[in-house]
């Protein structure tokens, strides 16, 4: 594995799926998380995108970086976002029409996904196309990760299902088992996730602050 | 060039907005027949699924071509329009609905199953977060429910959003639109709750809004209807 990718090449892509991990350390990209995550689709399809995303925008715009006047960066960086989610949003409509129903105005919102503004400002900015991709793809595996793991267990204990399918048996219905209506709504999702922050750090003391 | 001055800057902007607009216009229109057509199968499904038909992709084309064979444009005294079939596919609601009352039109669709002739009729409201429309099939009286489908465009999933799943459609079966001959539609209440004069079904809990928003849309949309409904209990 060592011979495959060098150190820095392993810390951009997997750095950020635990110890720089977007949702859990920078707390980035909250917003959707809590909104997607209901149920396990959805939130792997949100994951995939949001990948694809920041993927390309940081890769876009590294290859410019050194012709955009520093006066409008962010103005560019808004466009490039945007354009990228559009096409997306296209693609989605001719190619997978039911997951761009599910997903609908949260495909949009990617834009407003602080994770992709903050990469594309804190990365792509500064290094190379090759580089800024793979931290793209990272970042988005971080997220897409902490979605997984969230939505898993909302649509669980929420719904009783997995990808819609019947997880919990009728028989545990039967001698009284209900589903918790609670962990459908948003701040359950919340809650979930500050229970994996706080797992996350008590297993890394250095993330500790104070 | 100076990276930093005023010209490099605008001409910079222009060129990439200009490409930008290039790209998503392409992209657009080159997928725009696909799209299209994904949501005109989108939408056979949906209305076959009001007559509890379950379809998907090119099967939704074809089963809508076999068990609905004619559709039509009404207008609020219940009348047909004549030539009006095609209209009545591409009909929006939404349009209808903003127009003054007497110039709203309407879209049918007769469904034949079974040896059964039902109408499919079209909802439009609002729920919470956003627009909220749907099918209701009634039987030849003009009165029972024969099935029902909806569909939004942003209600919260796991609550509002339940109104697309089968459990609440379902319930719409054999309700009665008219109670004593006085068309009344058909109620949503609180789970538990029930209302006198009129049939009902439960609504959704923790979906309170998208409930009243489909409890109005049912109302004002069939309201609409409901001279047609009338004529068809009289034949």
């Amino acid at each position: 594995m060592s011979q495959l990718l060098s150190d820095k090449t392993r810390a951009i892509l997997l750095g950020p799926l635990n110890k720089k991990n977007p949702i859990l350390v920078q707390v980035l990209g909250v917003c959707s998380t809590l909104a997607v995550t209901t149920k396990l689709e959805a939130s792997i399809m949100m994951g995939v995108c949001v990948t694809i995303v920041v993927a390309f925008a940081n890769l876009f715009l590294s290859l410019l970086r050194n012709l955009i006047p520093d006066k409008i960066r962010i103005i560019v960086q808004m466009v490039i976002a945007a354009a990228l989610v559009t096409l997306v949003s296209e693609l989605l409509k001719a190619y997978a029409f039911d997951v761009n129903k599910q997903l609908s105005v949260f495909i949009s919102l990617i834009l407003t996904n602080c994770i992709l503004m903050g990469r594309l400002e804190a990365f792509a900015l500064g290094n190379g196309p090759v580089a800024s991709f793979l931290d793209g793809i990272g970042n988005g595996l971080g997220y897409a990760v902490v979605l997984f793991i969230v939505g898993f267990i909302r649509e669980l204990l929420g719904s009783g299902t997995l990808l819609g399918f019947e997880i919990i048996p009728q028989s545990f219905y039967n001698i009284g088992y209900m589903d918790n209506g609670f962990m459908i709504l948003p701040p359950m999702a919340l809650i979930v996730v500050a229970v994996l922050i706080w797992i996350q750090r008590s297993r890394n003391k250095d993330l500790q602050e104070g | 060039m100076n990276r930093d001055s005023n010209k490099y800057t605008i001409l910079f902007a222009s060129v990439m907005v200009i490409l930008v607009a290039v790209v998503l216009s392409i992209v657009h229109v080159s997928l725009k027949g696909i799209q299209q057509k994904n949501a005109d199968v989108d939408k056979m499904s949906q209305i076959l699924r009001s007559i509890n038909i379950n379809t998907k992709g090119t099967e939704s084309e074809r089963k809508f071509k076999e068990l609905i064979p004619d559709m039509y444009m009404i207008d609020l005294d219940g009348n047909i329009i004549p030539d009006s079939q095609q209209d009545a596919f591409n009909a929006d609601l939404k349009v209808e609905m903003d127009k003054p009352r007497n110039e709203r039109r309407y879209p049918v669709y007769v469904a034949s199953l079974d040896g059964k002739i039902l109408y499919i009729l079209a909802l439009r409201g609002s729920g919470l977060w956003g627009a909220m429309w749907g099918y209701i099939a009634v039987h030849e009286d003009g009165n029972t429910v024969y099935g029902a489908d909806f569909d939004h465009e942003s209600e919260t999933p796991g609550l509002g959003a339940e109104v697309a799943h089968d459990w609440f459609s379902d319930e719409f079966v054999g309700k009665e639109l008219y109670k004593g001959g006085v068309f009344k539609s058909i109620a949503i209440v609180k789970p538990g709750k029930s209302v006198s004069d009129r049939d009902y079904v439960d609504g959704i809990s923790g979906g309170t809004i998208t409930s009243h928003g489909i409890d109005n849309m049912l109302y004002n949309t069939l309201e609409g209807y409901s001279k047609f409904l009338e004529n068809l209990k009289k034949n």
